[in-house]
C-alpha cells in the first residue's frame, strides 16, 4: 500500500466536501462541479500518499494527516497586521488572501478591464465563466496526484488571470498568501490560472507567509497555459512557519516560442513540497527554472520538478541551490523527459547543494528519459561542504570565520536570488536571506 | 617583532617543523629558502594560523603577544599577512567587497571606527595605482577566471590594502613569468619601510633579485641549518641544495 487509509484528515475533508455538495442549489451539474465531484472521487481512492510511494519516498506526511485543521478558520486580520508582514516597496496588483480567502480591503488592483483581468478565483465562475470552463483544471493532473486533486475538489478561492492576445500586463500580479494561525490549526487551499495568450505578457509571484503559532496545512496549485509567443515570469516564495506544511503544485503548459521564467525561492517553512511540472507543446519554447531553498532547525524542503519535452526545438535550463543548515533536510528530484518527436532538444539541469553541518541532509535525484536521438541534455548534482581554503584565506585578511562562511553562503544564494525581475520581490528576499544567515553559528 | 623559538609542528603523524628558531625585527627581510618538502610553505602556514597543523612544541611572539593562541583572523588584526601560494577563487565576491569587509573588521578589532565609501575608495585607488593593478579586475569576483599573475598581483595588492606590520609572502613567485614578478616585485619594494618586516618563502633565488633580502635562512628537514646574507642566495643558486643537505645528513648519521 502506498497511500494511508482513513486518516483523520481524509474522513475530515471528504465530509467537508459532502457538505459543500449540498450547499449547491442546483449549480451540481455545472462543469467545474462536475470536474470537483471526479476529483473528490479520485482523492478518496487515492488517499494520502506514503513513503512506499516513489515520489514521496523521502517526503513523510504522516504527522499533517493525522491532524484536523479548521478550512474554515475566521481571520480578524487587518490593516494594522499588515506592519507586522510589510513588504516594501511593493507596486502593481497586489491581491491578499487571509487563511486562502480574498481579502478586498487589503488588496489593490490595478489592471482591470476586458483585456487583462484579474479577478479573485471564488468570483471567476460569475465573472469569466469561459475562461474557468475552458482552463480550469484542464493541466493539472487531479487524476493521479492525491494533493491536486484535494485541491481542485475543494479549493475555494486564489486568482485568476487572463491576458488577452498581444496584451501586456505592466505591473506585475503579486499574490500575498497569509495563513493566520493566532487562534486555531488552520488549513487552506489556494487555486490559481493564469492565462497568457498569443504574444502576451505577464509576470507572477507568489509570496506566502504565517503569523501565530499554531500549525497549519496549505495546499496549492497554479496552472499556467501559454499560448503562442506569451511571455511568463513567475516566482514563488515560502517564509512559513515551522508549523506549517505546505505542498505546492505549479502546472506549466506551453505552446510555440512562448517563454517561461520561474524562480522558486524556500526561506522558511516545516514541511515544504513543490511541484513544478512544464509540458513544452510547441515549437522554440523555452523554459527556465531557477530554485533556491535554506531550511535550518529541522525544516524539510522538498523540489520536484518535471519538464516534458514533447516536440523539437525546445530549451529548458534549471538550476537549483540549497543551503541546508542546522539539521534540515533537502530533496531535488528533476526529471527531465524527450519524447521522440522532441529532436534538436536542449536541456540542462544543475542541482549544487551547501550542508553546513554533518546533521543535514540532501537527497538528490536527477531522471532523465530520452526517446530521441538529436538532443544536447546534461544534468549534474552536487552536495557538499564549503571550501575550508576559501573561509581559511577569507580569514586570513581579517574577515571572523563566521563572517566568512556568510559571505560565502551570499554569494552562494545571489546566483538565484539576482535572476528575480519583480524589483521588490528581489529586495525582500534579499533582507530575508540576510536575517537568515545572520542566525548561523550563533 | 616576530620571535619563532623551538618550533615544532606536524600534520597528522608526520612531523615537519622541527625546532624553528629565528627572529625579525622591524624592516627587515629575511628569505626562507630550501629544496621542496623542506617545511617552508608550512612555516608560512603555521604563522598564519592555518587550522591542519598541529603544533608540539615551542613559542610564537607576535609583539610581545602570543601568537599561537590566536585565530587567523585575530592575526590578520594583529598586522599578519599572508600572500598566498594558490590564492582562492571565491565566487559571487567581489575583492573590493571583500576588502571592504576585511578592513572594518580589523578596524573593529583595533577599536577604530569603520572607513566610509570615500575613505574607501581613496585608499583604494592610491594602492590599485602602486601596485598597478586594474581598476576592472577588482570589480570582479576575487580571483574567479583570474591568470597566474593576475592572482598574485591581487595578494600584493590586498597586501596594500591592509597595510599590515608583517607580510610573508608564500612562494609569490612560483607560476610567473619574468615579467609579471618583475611587476609583483615592485609592488612589494613599494610597500617596504622602516616598520614593515617581510618573511619571503621562495625554492629560486630568482625573486630575490628584485625583492633584496637582508637575511637568507636555508630550511631542510624541519630546521633552520644555514643562514646568512643575501650572498647565501647566490650560493644557492650556483651550487644548489646539495651540498647542504649533505652537510646535514652526515652530521645525523653522525
Amino acid at each position: 500500500m502506498s497511500s494511508i487509509e482513513n486518516t483523520d484528515l481524509k474522513n475530515q475533508l471528504i465530509a467537508d466536501f459532502q457538505t459543500l455538495q449540498t450547499q449547491l442549489n442546483g449549480k451540481s451539474l455545472l462543469p467545474v462541479n462536475q470536474l470537483r465531484s471526479e476529483a473528490m472521487k479520485n482523492f478518496a481512492q487515492l488517499g494520502f500518499p506514503t513513503i512506499r510511494h516513489e515520489e514521496w519516498k523521502y517526503s513523510n506526511v504522516s504527522s499533517l494527516v493525522k491532524q484536523n485543521y479548521n478550512f474554515e478558520a475566521s481571520s480578524d486580520f487587518s490593516n494594522k497586521d499588515l506592519k507586522e508582514i510589510h513588504l516594501p516597496h511593493l507596486k502593481g496588483n497586489v491581491l491578499y488572501f487571509v487563511n486562502g480567502v480574498f481579502h478586498a480591503e487589503l488588496s489593490h488592483i490595478e489592471s482591470p478591464g476586458e483585456h487583462l483581468q484579474v479577478v479573485p478565483f471564488a468570483e471567476a465562475q460569475e465573472k469569466m465563466p469561459e475562461v474557468i470552463n475552458r482552463y480550469f483544471a484542464q493541466y493539472a493532473d487531479y487524476k493521479n496526484d492525491a494533493f491536486t486533486a484535494l485541491n481542485t475538489a475543494l479549493a475555494k478561492d486564489g486568482v485568476v488571470v487572463h491576458i488577452a492576445d498581444n496584451k501586456t500586463l505592466e505591473e506585475p500580479v503579486i499574490l500575498r498568501f497569509i495563513g493566520d494561525t493566532r487562534k486555531e490549526d488552520v488549513g487552506s487551499q489556494v487555486r490559481n490560472l493564469i492565462v497568457v495568450g498569443k504574444n502576451a505578457e505577464v509576470k507572477i509571484a507568489e509570496a506566502y507567509r504565517t503569523i501565530g503559532d499554531n500549525k497549519y496545512f496549505i495546499n496549492t496549485v497554479t496552472e499556467f497555459v501559454l499560448f503562442e509567443d506569451a511571455r511568463a515570469d513567475y516566482y514563488k516564495v515560502q517564509n512559513e512557519s515551522d508549523k506549517t506544511h505546505h505542498i505546492g503544485t505549479t502546472q506549466v503548459y506551453q505552446q510555440d516560442r512562448s517563454y517561461f521564467y520561474s524562480a522558486t525561492v524556500t526561506v522558511n517553512g516545516g514541511f515544504v513540497r513543490n511541484n513544478l511540472n512544464i509540458v513544452l507543446d510547441g515549437e522554440h519554447i523555452e523554459s527556465h527554472m531557477y530554485g533556491l531553498y535554506l531550511p535550518t532547525g529541522k525544516q524539510h524542503v522538498d523540489n520536484h520538478t518535471l519538464v516534458d519535452h514533447r516536440k523539437p526545438n525546445c530549451q529548458s535550463n534549471e538550476l537549483y541551490k540549497g543551503i541546508l543548515m542546522d539539521k534540515s533536510t533537502g530533496v531535488f528530484n528533476g526529471k527531465i523527459f524527450v519524447r521522440q518527436d522532441a529532436q534538436k532538444t536542449n536541456a540542462y539541469q544543475n542541482c549544487r547543494n551547501v550542508v553546513t553541518t554533518d546533521e543535514a541532509t540532501m537527497n538528490t535525484k536527477p531522471q532523465l528519459e530520452i526517446w530521441a536521438d538529436d538532443v544536447k541534455c546534461s544534468h549534474g548534482t552536487t552536495t557538499g561542504k564549503l571550501n575550508d581554503e576559501a573561509i581559511f584565506y577569507m580569514q586570513s585578511r581579517g574577515i571572523p570565520k563566521k563572517e566568512a562562511i556568510r559571505l560565502q553562503l551570499l554569494a552562494f544564494a545571489e546566483d538565484v536570488v539576482s535572476q528575480i525581475k519583480i524589483d521588490s520581490i528581489k529586495e525582500y528576499l534579499e533582507g530575508l536571506i540576510v536575517d537568515k544567515l545572520a542566525s548561523l553559528g550563533k | 617583532m616576530l620571535t619563532i623559538s623551538n618550533l615544532h609542528a606536524r600534520i597528522e603523524e608526520k612531523e615537519i617543523l622541527r625546532g624553528i628558531n629565528f627572529e625579525v625585527k622591524p624592516g627587515e627581510v629575511h628569505a626562507i629558502m630550501g629544496p621542496n618538502g623542506s617545511g617552508k610553505s608550512t612555516l608560512a602556514s603555521v604563522l598564519a594560523g592555518r587550522e591542519d597543523y598541529e603544533i608540539t612544541n615551542g613559542t610564537v611572539e607576535f609583539n610581545g603577544k602570543d601568537l599561537l593562541d590566536m585565530s587567523p583572523e585575530e592575526r590578520a588584526a594583529e598586522g599578519i599577512f599572508l600572500a598566498f601560494q594558490y590564492p582562492v577563487e571565491i565566487p559571487g565576491v567581489t575583492t573590493v567587497n571583500f576588502l571592504k569587509t576585511a578592513i572594518n573588521e580589523i578596524r573593529k578589532y583595533n577599536g577604530q571606527e569603520s572607513l566610509d565609501a570615500a575613505q574607501f575608495l581613496k585608499r583604494m585607488k592610491e594602492k590599485a595605482k602602486l601596485v598597478k593593478i586594474d581598476d576592472t579586475l577588482l570589480r570582479r569576483s576575487l580571483n574567479e577566471g583570474f591568470s597566474g599573475g593576475e592572482k598574485k598581483r591581487n595578494e600584493i595588492f590586498q597586501m596594500a590594502m591592509l597595510e599590515p606590520q608583517l607580510c610573508i609572502l608564500d612562494e609569490t613567485d612560483s607560476g610567473l613569468d619574468i615579467d609579471a614578478l618583475r611587476i609583483v616585485a615592485e609592488g612589494v619594494n613599494k610597500l617596504r619601510d622602516e616598520k614593515r618586516s617581510f618573511i619571503v618563502v621562495t625554492h629560486y633565488q630568482r625573486l630575490l633579485d628584485y625583492i633584496v633580502p637582508d637575511f637568507v635562512h636555508v630550511l631542510y628537514k624541519g630546521r633552520i641549518v644555514k643562514s646568512g646574507t643575501k650572498d647565501l642566495a647566490l650560493e644557492l643558486e650556483e651550487k644548489g641544495y646539495d651540498w647542504i643537505k649533505a652537510e646535514v645528513d652526515s652530521l645525523e648519521v653522525a
